[in-house]
């Protein structure tokens, strides 16, 4: 799992380096400074020469100035490798992302998909900047220390052998209780903010219901739920600071008594009062290079779980890729499926299509209606292979769509999505989705055919209206016009609506599929509708149920003949046949 | 809408005060109790400067004989105060780190229901303004930041500042001289922490856009990932996100390099500060300049060592000082965005008229009370004084000549008319944005109206409560919100004493019972992401039994069944019809077969009703509804 990471480093593997060897030296200037300092206090304390105290105070200054660029260095370095660093996971992800076929993004929600891009990669830029930074520092800086205090204070550093494992021990405990606590109250965490987007985004519900009184009460619930495992998680961290500070004491108090026990005794041979001073910032420094240490080993466990899951995404192979050697022209607009069947998941019990053959010819328009989950929208998705098929084929101008280059396949074979998405940024950029090279008559035309260009010169802005994320600022059939208008740029040979026209009043439904009619005889126009009179007029129209196609023929043949195909209609024009 | 800016830095600092007053209000003994254990705590920590001097000056008077038993003797009674001290310091100091982990949690759990029960009282406008990412960023960014402020930022500040001033008092108390050598230091380090630290805040905010920015593009690109595979628009999007994506990077950079180039800079220049405080000292014992003091000691070695100890404490101290400008900032920011969600105004409600359970005597009299008769009347006291009335819940709903508009100006609906009586159906048929939904969200009052009157059982709607209001009204809605929780929760939604049986009931009417019962757990599956493991069609079924289960008078039916195929419609519907029986129903729906029956079709254009009547009515009349129900044939 690291290794994945690493690999994102890349071109930021310089950065990375200076950073490391810059730490090195800031270490080994600090554990220098505070053996020289004792030197110059001793100097100072025997009277000794100002000439002398002078040499090493400049050699000591000459050091600081060493250690702030080093520290500096490796601030700077480090921020520049692991923002980059950031960047580079972040460009990756996104990357696997849009490789994705519907299959993979079907198992990803948005929302943790973005909770990945954001809280997760933010979590491992703080955790790659501080292992390179502070892992190798805190190591270093603990034993040179340890190494100086007892070339230095002799026996004064058995201190150290008593601090050092009570701390150790210390912090490992905290860390083995805190982390499972934390760990489990995260997770917690995130249900309790998605259930507050959840109120937020049925706030009409909650109101209509009266039910204010109730959420506060569900989430008061939540909210003290989580306080308290906080709250648990917390008090056991916080015993670092005392824990800390009582090493620290008692380090104080080891180094004066028995400091002062050896100084006076020897009479200043052994040691001298330069090294009590020099004996006590070792002892800071190696307790804090310890603590740093812990918490290191702290924030790279709680990084794992966004590591986790952000080579959940990175590992994730797009279940769709393109042949060996593909075919790079699409024919014609004519579709074939021969004994396909179609499972969303492998080991389905039930097939969403089963045993589909069915023949298009270039040019036709095919009427498609069914209930809801009878397989409508999973049959059109295989044409344009934004899934595969399980088994037989689906071939598109007679060559089957596996062999395609996906791209070339999908610029042929042009789908209005159910569930279809505009772009924030103005009209014009949205529609050149479908061409990016279309002029601008081209794109009048195409607003023309999908009935959209009126209602977009009655913008004050035009062509140039700004549409909000989602598409919020239109009504939803215009924006299903825009949708179909944006699909139809790419001049498909093959044209899918799919519930396309559901929100667009019937009569510029009815003057689409003219258009249609009159200006792309030659494409292929697949339309799934929940209205009968969608289809009616179409060459040929499949009644779906339950995964197969339990009728197929023209309106008169089905009104005849499928009983499925007469209640629908019956039901929808009820009223209009009594009046006539 | 937009005060999400940076705003400056005086409201910055009221939100910072308005942070801590809410913490201390909540804590008014342990909070001040944690800061005098913080105040101990630092100032023992600043003691051993002195001690060390003491110890010093015992080793120099002795060390020469090297008598260690005489030098013990005057040890030890140091050592002992010293070992006492620490061992109070640190008790205080566990009570201060314990008291601060309960503290915080509780502050912010306080302050999450703050915000979440005052966001309950918001009226839908609000909702209307707001981006669901925007409101909750104040639950997750926000809060965050509020939370390093009590937790770490304010601790540290009160330590950080305590310790410097004792440290301070320590430094006079032996030398004067040495204390301004080391204050032009410290000088120095206040000026680079000004520059290097403002512009570290100054990335950071700007880091903060720069995520959200990358974080915005993110979610539209996710959101519409399919979209982008079916247009092969995979390269284009990764460009466009490089670009977000090197913006961040850069901005990141710059706000991380300033923040992680302070702390070793200041703790060089301490430690350059050190030297030349040693060499200062040299110098003062050396040439023996005459000591200046509080405490009329003289300069020697015994007191320049604690006090080139003194000299790192204060400086890493100040270093701490300096760490926290980043976290108080974004605070000071996070806060004041809180701040304005917690000062939204709540959803006005002057209504009196509530909704009580009544049972009736022979002669027709309501008697209130409090038992679950099933009937249920208007209490009305009345303000003049004239004691109160019941009316009995029938469902009339009568607006009259109303006028209403989202803003002033871009009036929505005009002199709008519409009488339902209990029993009746009534239909809105219009074009997308002809006010249709508008008039079903005056109704249950989620706006106010500008003009006209809207009377519920003869009642205006401005003098029932709205709790009361809503609870008479069923709704499904076009966007169906499922909650997460299982089926049976969500139709419970409806009528929270509702018995599982009662649940199912509603189910069967609804028409959802038979899917639900060929679920995994039926009516125990979970629900998760707004019921994303069913259709669009199966949610809305769920949302009509959880109006169904609520049982109410009137109905408000806005594309309740848009995305369930006309064949489920036809199967439903004698549910449908079931449900709709005896009560008042609205419905909006885009298909006419499905208004057809209404016993009144209102045809809306532009936010005035410009035809009324039964279906048969307006097929004779030959206007627009005729055209509109034509339009599917005519062009055939």
């Amino acid at each position: 799992m690291i290794k994945t990471f690493i690999k994102c480093i890349r071109e930021y593997k310089a950065p990375t380096i200076f950073t490391l060897l810059f730490m090195v030296g800031e270490v080994f200037i600090e554990v220098l400074i505070p053996f020289f300092t004792a030197d110059l206090v001793n100097d100072i304390k025997a009277g000794a020469l100002m000439s002398e105290v002078v040499r090493l105070g400049l050699i000591l200054v000459g050091m600081a100035i060493v250690s702030l660029c080093c520290g500096a260095g490796g601030g700077y370095f480090g921020s520049k490798a692991s923002t980059g660093f950031a960047r580079n996971v972040r460009r990756d992800v996104f990357e696997r992302i849009q490789r994705f076929s519907f299959e993979n993004i079907d198992k990803f929600s948005t929302a943790s998909l973005v909770t990945r891009l954001t809280t997760d990669i933010s979590n491992v830029q703080m955790a790659f900047m501080m292992t390179i930074r502070m892992a190798v520092r805190s190591p270093l800086m603990f034993i040179f220390s340890i190494i100086m205090a007892y070339r230095m204070g002799g026996s004064l550093a058995t201190t150290f052998v008593v601090v050092i494992p009570v701390l150790i021990v210390g912090l490992l405990a905290i860390a083995k209780h805190a982390m499972p606590a934390f760990r489990a109250v995260f997770r917690k965490y995130d249900r309790m903010n998605e259930s507050i987007e959840e109120n937020v985004r049925g706030m009409r519900v909650v109101k209509s219901f009266a039910r204010e009184g109730f959420e506060k009460q569900k989430f008061a619930t939540a909210s003290d739920n989580i306080r308290k495992d906080f709250t648990k998680a917390e008090r056991i961290v916080a015993l670092n600071s005392p824990l800390m500070t009582l090493c620290m004491n008692f380090n104080m108090v080891f180094v004066l008594l028995v400091g002062a026990k050896l100084i006076v005794e020897s009479r200043g041979q052994v040691i001298d009062v330069g090294q009590i001073s020099a004996m006590l910032t070792y002892g800071m420094q190696i307790l804090m290079s310890l603590m740093m240490i812990s918490m290191i080993y702290v924030m790279m466990t709680m990084s794992m779980e966004a590591m986790k899951r952000l080579t959940e995404v990175l590992n994730e192979k797009p279940s769709l890729s393109n042949p060996e050697s593909p075919v790079m022209e699409v024919k014609d607009g004519s579709v074939d499926f021969d004994g396909v069947s179609f499972k969303y998941v492998k080991d389905a019990r039930e097939s969403a299509l089963a045993n589909i053959d069915l023949h298009i010819r270039s040019g036709m328009t095919v009427g498609i209606l069914g209930g809801t989950g009878s397989g409508k929208t999973t049959l059109v998705q295989l044409i344009p292979r934004l899934y595969d098929v399980t088994e037989g084929s689906v071939k598109v101008g007679g060559v089957d769509v596996r062999d395609y280059d996906i791209e070339t396949l999908r610029s042929a074979v042009s789908m209005v999505l159910q569930k279809n998405v505009l772009f924030s940024g103005t009209i014009k950029e949205n529609l050149h989705w479908g061409n990016p090279t279309a002029t601008d008559e081209e794109l009048i035309e195409a607003c023309r055919l999908a009935q959209a260009d009126d209602f977009i010169r009655s913008f004050p802005d035009g062509y140039d209206t700004h549409i909000e994320q989602g598409g919020t600022n239109v009504s939803g059939g215009q924006k299903q016009r825009l949708c179909i208008a944006r699909a139809l740029l790419k001049k498909p040979k093959i044209l899918i609506l799919d519930d396309s026209t559901s929100a667009v009043d019937t009569r510029t439904d009815a003057l689409i599929r003219a258009g249609f009619k009159t200006y792309i005889p030659e494409t292929t126009k697949i339309i799934i509708a929940q209205r009968v009179a969608s289809v009616e007029d179409a060459d040929l129209i499949l009644v779906m149920d339950g995964g197969t196609i339990a009728d197929a023929g023209t309106h008169d043949e089905l009104i005849k003949r499928s009983p499925i195909y007469r209640e629908v209609y019956e039901q929808q024009t009820k009223g209009g046949d009594s009046d006539e | 809408m937009n005060k999400h800016g940076k705003g400056n830095l005086k409201d910055n600092f009221a939100a910072i005060g308005w942070t801590m007053k809410k913490f201390f209000g909540f804590y008014p003994v342990l909070a001040p109790l944690s800061v005098f254990c913080i105040l101990f705590s630092a100032v023992v920590s600043a003691i051993p400067a002195l001690f060390i001097q003491r110890v010093l000056a015992v080793i120099e008077k002795w060390y020469l004989s090297g008598d260690w038993a005489a030098a013990k003797a005057e040890l030890m009674p140091l050592i002992f105060l010293l070992i006492g001290l620490y061992t109070l310091s640190i008790i205080s100091l566990t009570v201060e780190s314990q008291l601060m982990a309960y503290m915080t949690q509780g502050f912010l759990d306080k302050m999450r229901r703050e915000m979440f029960n005052g966001m309950q009282d918001l009226p839908i406008r609000y909702f209307d303004s707001h981006k669901t990412g925007d409101i909750m960023s104040f639950y997750t960014n926000d809060i965050d930041t509020m939370r390093q402020l009590v937790s770490g930022s304010f601790p540290a500040l009160i330590r950080s500042i305590s310790v410097v001033l004792a440290v301070l008092a320590i430094m006079l108390y032996f030398s004067v001289w040495m204390t301004l050598v080391l204050l032009v230091g410290v000088a120095a380090m206040f000026y680079v922490t000004k520059f290097i630290g403002g512009g570290s805040a100054k990335y950071f905010v700007e880091a903060q856009k720069a995520t959200g920015a990358m974080e915005g593009f993110a979610q539209e690109m996710m959101e519409g990932q399919k979209v982008v595979k079916v247009f092969c628009h995979e390269e284009q999007s990764l460009e466009d996100f490089d670009r977000v994506n090197d913006q961040l990077r850069d901005v990141a950079f710059r706000a991380n390099a300033y923040a992680s180039t302070l702390g070793p800079i200041i703790a060089n220049i301490g430690n350059i500060l050190y030297v030349g405080l040693a060499l200062a000292g040299g110098v003062f014992i050396l040439a023996g300049i005459p000591n200046l003091s509080f405490s009329g000691k003289i300069f020697d070695i015994t007191v320049l060592i604690p006090f080139l100890n003194m000299s790192r404490q204060f400086t890493g101290n100040v270093n701490q000082l300096s760490q926290q400008i980043n976290s108080v900032v974004m605070a000071g920011a996070g806060a004041q965005r809180v701040l304005t969600l917690v000062n939204e105004a709540p959803e006005a409600d002057n209504g009196y008229v509530t909704l009580v359970n009544v049972t009736e005597d022979e002669d027709g009299t309501l008697h209130e009370t409090a038992e679950h008769t099933g009937h249920w009347a208007w209490r009305h006291p009345h303000t003049d004084g004239s004691g109160i009335t019941y009316t009995p819940l029938r469902g009339d709903v009568r607006m009259v000549e109303v006028d209403f508009a989202y803003d002033p100006e871009k009036p929505v609906l005009h002199d709008v008319s519409v009488y339902a009586e209990p029993g009746q159906k009534v239909a809105f048929v219009g074009a997308t944005g002809a006010g249709k939904t508008t008039i079903t969200n005056l109704i249950n009052r989620f706006y106010d109206i500008a003009d006209g009157k809207i009377r519920y059982d003869g009642i205006n709607v401005n003098k029932i409560k709205k709790k009361d209001l809503r609870q008479s009204l069923g709704i499904v809605l076009q966007e169906t919100n499922l909650f997460t929780g299982t089926v049976m929760d969500n139709i419970r939604y409806g009528r929270l004493e509702a018995t599982d049986e009662e649940c199912i009931r509603a189910a069967k009417l609804a028409g959802a019972d038979d899917f639900i019962t060929r679920l995994p757990q039926g009516y125990e599956t979970e629900l998760h992401n707004n019921g994303a493991n069913l259709s669009q069609g199966q949610r809305q079924l769920i949302a009509i039994a959880r109006a169904a289960v609520a049982d109410p008078p009137v109905m408000i039916l806005d594309e309740a069944t848009s995305s369930i195929d006309t064949r489920t419609e036809a199967i439903v519907q004698r549910g449908m019809d079931k449900l709709m029986e005896g009560r008042t129903v609205f419905v909006i729906a885009h298909r006419l077969s499905t208004v057809m029956n209404s016993d009144v079709i209102m045809v809306l254009d532009h936010g005035r009703i410009i035809e009324r009547g039964s279906h048969e009515k307006l097929i004779a009349d030959k206007g627009t509804y005729y055209q509109l129900y034509t339009g599917a044939f005519e062009l055939e």
